[in-house]
């Protein structure tokens, strides 16, 4: 079922099917995800919500094992097939993941890391990308007096939004975030949140949750995944209040899950 | 009570075993500092060897021969060790060539060095003379190498190993290829590690002597080029103990070397403690 | 709010082939690396055996069973048994094993189970230095100190048995501590806590729960030492006494296949240094042996 406000498609997935060896993750996705718009997508744990959006950047060719079928078309071009370029396409479609990873450097060496290898040497222009992305993901004023300090140091939700401030460096069009706030204390997630909310203006964002009430505040479209299939996407105060399907509206009334 | 009691005897003996192992290094090693140290001086570290029969001189050709076998040896066995932990870590899965290679490392590593010692002979010396000018520094530095590659490499494996792989994730999720990734995080986070395997393996190749006697030659002449004989410290040691019962100078080689192992177990010490705190943030 | 849009027009997602042959590259120049240490063993093994098998065939069962050596240059005229040796190597191996085991164990178990934190701050760092002291050092302090001794108590050259046992048991002494050490710090938790939680002290939690499940560590250990006793050239060297008899006390001295080859290499030639190439084989031999029992040992976990 798809009834999804649409403006225009960033990445159309068509009958994506996904295994891990014997075992199939993704059952025949096929989604349209709008142009700089907050996409969530829910559903009960362990149902292909982050299989789908590792997908999206080919960061399952990391996992042994693993067959895809289908087509995901960004930017003219199945990006699913082997003559890809997979490093650039990371660079465009990006991923914040669940438990943040900030490199064990200062805070400044990890978000200048993806400008650096991607070729930007002078000291002017990577104070200014660094400058421009903590600014973005609102952690700037926090941050900007010790910058060489070890990121490591920092709380967990500045860490997650460093993470941010790190993916934005590297200019991507989409980011795809994998439960970016799970890890995190109340205070922080509504922080993630009020800045996800402010990207969404610039970026095409797609994030996984397990909490409805965030993929609510959030997401203009919502996606319900169920044992690897994509069960219903809609617009989301459609999908919460008149939700289509049996199964959707079992979730969202927590019945289960 | 009772079970108290009994249990007295078994920690009372644990202890002594502890004790026991501190004590028996600290003798051994008070006794070689205690006669070796003084005599060592500024002339024992740089003058020459005392002519035969006499004692007296200094060691400087051999610590010179020391040097190049070692240095040899790392140059060698320093890419070879950590570019094959990369490939083990990094490139391969569970294949079978991945265990073929560890199961190769970890019989090197148990190869007496009189092995080791007698290939280096034989390839070395004799079959590949013209390129190392038979019994030389470069050939005991290339034998030495045998022994340093199988220490380094299951060290800066485990090095590389305990490198998270979110920061692997993270940085390719970033558009950096492989080769960016394992140069510009995986290596510098492991790399603590690495270098302490690195230095143990100095550690290995400056008290190892059973392979050198076989391949350098024990000449006491200060080496002029790498092609030529020499005579690194372990080996003089041997030699002016059996040859000429030269008692002082074999202490003073001996504390010199006691010294160097003592630094190199201080400093890789501290570099393991600095790593694990640099990996939490602190 | 800062907003950071790129210009996207022009960013080809084609595969790049030069990136691709340079990724290629790079992983075939590491896979050389790795292949280095496979290489290291068969060039070892092909020229140790190439050199000391044909000796070998042709000296026959004679080489390990007879007790007569008397090497020359020339095959025909010389005499080639090296049973006393052999049974030196074993000897000192076993006696070593035998002081060094239980020590080196309940050592382990003491800074596993027992030391406090600066204690342990000490001796693992002091147990690191002794597997650092260079051979020829032990060898130096056998021969000084310990020689002179053993001569002194009871009498003989003092160069002996039992030299080398007290000496090797050191030696050996860093292997199965660190090993076992590890081993039982890796035994889980769950053990342990299973066992203080019915009552029973800790002493007898080690000897009843740990030391079993961490047996096949400490087993592999004791094998590892076994194997570097076996190896030990240099500080066997100064202190057995270069016999090549079979010791009649563990005062008398003897001779082992490491020692045997470096003294006799320096002036061996012909026929006679073919033989110790074969002695080279027989040594190799045993390690071969005790580093598959090794492993054989350290697989055999305890299901848990």
């Amino acid at each position: 079922m798809n009834n999804a406000s649409e403006t225009s498609v960033e990445i159309s997935v068509k009958n994506l099917n996904l295994w891990f060896g014997k075992f199939q993750a993704l059952k025949n996705i096929s989604i349209d995800i709008q142009k700089n718009q907050v996409t969530a997508l829910i559903g009960p744990s362990g149902c292909g919500k982050s299989t789908f959006i590792k997908t999206l950047d080919r960061m399952n060719d990391l996992v042994d094992n693993v067959k895809v079928t289908g087509e995901v078309v960004y930017q003219g071009r199945n990006i699913l097939d082997s003559d890809t370029d997979v490093v650039e396409l990371r660079k465009q479609i990006g991923m914040v993941f669940q438990k943040p990873n900030p490199f064990p450097k200062s805070i400044f060496d990890n978000v200048a890391y993806g400008p650096r290898v991607h070729g930007v040497r002078k000291k002017q222009n990577l104070d200014e990308v660094v400058e421009r992305s903590l600014k973005a993901a609102a952690l700037w004023e926090e941050v900007k007096d010790r910058l060489n300090e070890s990121a490591l140091r920092l709380s967990g939700g500045q860490q997650q939004r460093l993470c941010i401030a790190r993916l934005l460096a590297v200019e991507p069009d989409v980011l795809l975030m994998d439960e970016p706030a799970s890890a995190l204390d109340p205070i922080a997630t509504s922080k993630i949140e009020d800045l996800i909310y402010e990207l969404k203006n610039d970026y095409t964002i797609i994030i996984v949750t397990h909490n409805m009430q965030q993929a609510a505040r959030v997401a203009t479209n919502t996606a319900f995944f169920y044992l690897g299939e994509l069960v219903e996407y809609a617009p989301t105060i459609d999908l919460f209040e008149r939700p289509q399907d049996k199964r959707t509206e079992d979730y969202v009334t927590g019945k289960f899950g | 009570m009772e079970a108290k009691r009994r249990e007295l005897v078994p920690f009372a003996l644990l202890w002594g075993a502890g004790i026991a192992t501190l004590v028996i290094l600290i003798v051994i090693l008070a006794y070689i500092l205690a006669n070796g140290l003084p005599v060592i001086s500024w002339h024992f570290l740089t003058g020459e060897p005392a002519l035969w029969g006499q004692t007296g001189g200094g060691i400087y050709s051999t610590i010179v021969a020391t040097l190049a076998v070692t240095g040899i040896s790392l140059l060698v066995a320093a890419p070879l060790s950590v570019g094959g932990a990369i490939y083990l870590n990094e490139y391969t899965k569970k294949t079978p060539l991945r265990k073929i290679i560890s199961q190769a490392a970890e019989i090197l590593a148990g190869i007496p060095s009189i092995i080791v010692g007698l290939f280096g002979f034989l390839f070395f010396v004799i079959y590949l003379a013209p390129l190392t000018g038979g019994w030389s520094m470069i050939s005991g530095g290339l034998t030495l190498a045998f022994m340093v590659l199988p220490i380094s490499l299951r060290t800066s494996e485990e090095a590389l190993k305990t490198v998270p792989a979110e920061l692997r994730e993270g940085s390719l999720g970033l558009g950096a290829t492989k080769w960016q990734s394992i140069t510009t995080v995986v290596l510098p986070t492991a790399l603590p590690g690495i270098i302490t395997g690195l230095i143990l393996g100095v550690g290995r190749a400056v008290g190892e002597t059973a392979a050198i006697l076989l391949t350098a030659g024990g000449s006491l002449n200060l080496i002029q080029s790498l092609r030529d004989p020499g005579r690194p410290m372990t080996l003089n040691i041997y030699d002016v103990l059996t040859e000429y019962r030269d008692t002082s100078t074999a202490y003073g080689t001996a504390a010199v070397l006691v010294i160097a192992i003592l630094a190199i177990t201080l400093i890789t010490d501290w570099l393991m403690n600095n790593y694990s705190k640099k990996l939490k943030g602190l | 709010m800062i907003s950071i849009k790129p210009n996207r027009a022009g960013r080809s997602l084609r595969r790049s082939a030069t990136q691709d042959i340079k990724g290629r590259a790079i992983e075939l120049l590491l896979l050389l690396c790795g292949i280095s240490s496979v290489c290291a063993i068969f060039l070892i093994i092909i020229f140790i055996f190439a050199e000391g098998l044909p000796f070998l065939i042709q000296a026959g069962p004679n080489f390990l069973i007879s007790s007569v050596w008397q090497p020359t240059d020339n095959f025909a005229d010389g005499l080639w048994g090296i049973f006393p040796i052999i049974i030196g190597s074993l000897l000192v191996t076993v006696g070593a094993v035998a002081i060094g085991m239980p020590l080196g164990v309940a050592c382990a178990i003491f800074l596993a189970e027992i030391a406090p934190a600066p204690v342990r701050r000490i001796l693992v760092p002091s147990v690191n230095a002794l597997a650092g002291v260079p051979s020829v050092v032990y060898g130096f302090f056998g021969l000084l100190v310990v020689v002179p001794w053993i001569r002194g108590q009871f009498g003989g050259f003092g160069t002996s048995v039992l030299a080398s046992w007290l000496i090797l048991f050191i030696m050996i002494l860093p292997t199965i501590i660190s090993i076992s050490t590890d081993s039982i710090r890796a035994v889980p938790k769950e053990f342990k806590e299973g066992s203080l939680a019915i009552g029973a002290t800790h002493w007898q939690t080690i000897r009843s729960v740990l030391v079993p499940a961490a047996s096949s560590g400490i087993i592999a250990s004791v094998i590892l030492g076994m194997g570097r006793a076996i190896g030990e050239t240099m500080a066997v060297l100064m202190v057995a006494g270069n016999s090549i008899t079979i010791p009649n006390s563990i005062f008398a001295p003897t001779s082992t296949l490491t020692a045997q080859i470096a003294l006799e290499m320096g002036y061996a030639t012909g026929a006679h240094r073919e033989a110790l190439f074969a002695m080279g084989i027989v040594l190799f031999a045993f390690i071969m042996i005790l580093t598959g029992l090794a492993n054989l040992a350290s697989r055999r976990r305890i299901a848990y």
